[in-house]
């Protein structure tokens, strides 16, 4: 079971008490980028076997939007942290290599 | 002006705990700077009551105060108190970003009350309902079975509940079966 806990409200709670927002961190290519960049924002997606970076609504509690770090084998959670940031902050990273040591993720390790 | 009535008309089930839907509440849904020391000083003016923590929330005697977000505050009052409410808000926080709106009649409310309540929310919430994790006083925004709802327990042995008023049937259906004697767990809460 995946338990995840809200950074804007505090609660732990099983995933369906939540809504998965796809991956975290994309760039939005819009007006004046090129053919290839919008075909990268609209379509590719990791698909990892592993540490991966998503996007979650914490949507039968506080309505908030977050990020959370996890493992997509073992349903670990890394960390969780807030939705105002383009990358993950240095103490999810630190956490994630503790536990998964060399791990990369789109150019971050 | 139509007299306000309930979404069930008070339905009422016996079972190894009591579940009673309540009479219309006046709700304000309000939402601004928790922070704030005008928002603050809002709610005290109107409810007498302080501005709950997080994931709390405060109770006096005709009206509570309780801690739906990080930016949202849900006061409950009488019914008849209500538009009132949201008018006296609405100058005390003129200038503010925020918002007060009543909610009143889109909401049902539930009471449970028995030694048994916390088996029967436990059964239909993913909410860890031991005395050490929820204890009165504290507020919680989750669903039971497939809707969304908020729980909370003015005293040990009672829980009240309230959910979307077109969701009330459901609701009261799910809490019936919960709650029916001889489907006790004995969990031990």
């Amino acid at each position: 079971m995946l338990i995840l806990t809200c950074p804007c409200c505090g609660v732990t709670a099983e995933e369906t008490e939540f809504h998965g927002g796809g991956e975290a961190h994309l760039t939005r290519h819009g007006p004046d980028s090129d053919d290839d960049q919008f075909h990268d924002y609209l379509f590719m997606r990791e698909n990892p076997r592993g540490v991966h970076f998503e996007r979650w609504r914490h949507v039968y509690g506080c309505g908030k939007w977050f990020h959370a770090a996890r493992d997509t084998v073992t349903l670990e959670v890394f960390g969780t942290y807030p939705a105002q940031t383009t990358e993950p902050p240095q103490h999810i990273r630190e956490a994630i290599s503790a536990r998964r040591p060399g791990w990369s993720w789109r150019g971050l390790s | 002006m139509s007299e306000p009535v309930s979404a069930l008309g008070g339905l009422r089930y016996e079972g190894f705990v009591r579940v009673e839907e309540l009479p219309p509440r006046g709700m304000v849904t309000l939402r601004g700077d928790l922070g704030s020391e005008g928002l603050r000083r809002a709610v005290r003016d109107l409810t007498g009551l302080d501005v709950p923590d997080a994931g709390g929330v405060s109770q006096g005697a005709e009206h509570a105060v309780a801690w739906m977000s990080p930016d949202e505050l849900l006061l409950l009052m009488p019914h008849a108190a209500a538009p009132e409410a949201v008018t006296q808000l609405q100058a005390a926080l003129a200038g503010e970003h925020a918002m007060a709106v009543e909610v009143s009649d889109a909401r049902a409310m539930f009471r449970l009350t028995g030694s048994g309540v916390r088996e029967v929310v436990a059964k239909l919430a993913p909410v860890d309902m031991s005395r050490a994790a929820f204890r009165p006083g504290m507020i919680r925004r989750t669903r039971v079975a497939q809707v969304a709802a908020a729980l909370w327990m003015p005293e040990e042995d009672c829980v009240e509940l309230v959910c979307f008023r077109s969701v009330a049937a459901y609701v009261f259906g799910l809490l019936k079966v919960s709650a029916a004697k001889g489907g006790e767990v004995g969990a031990g809460y």
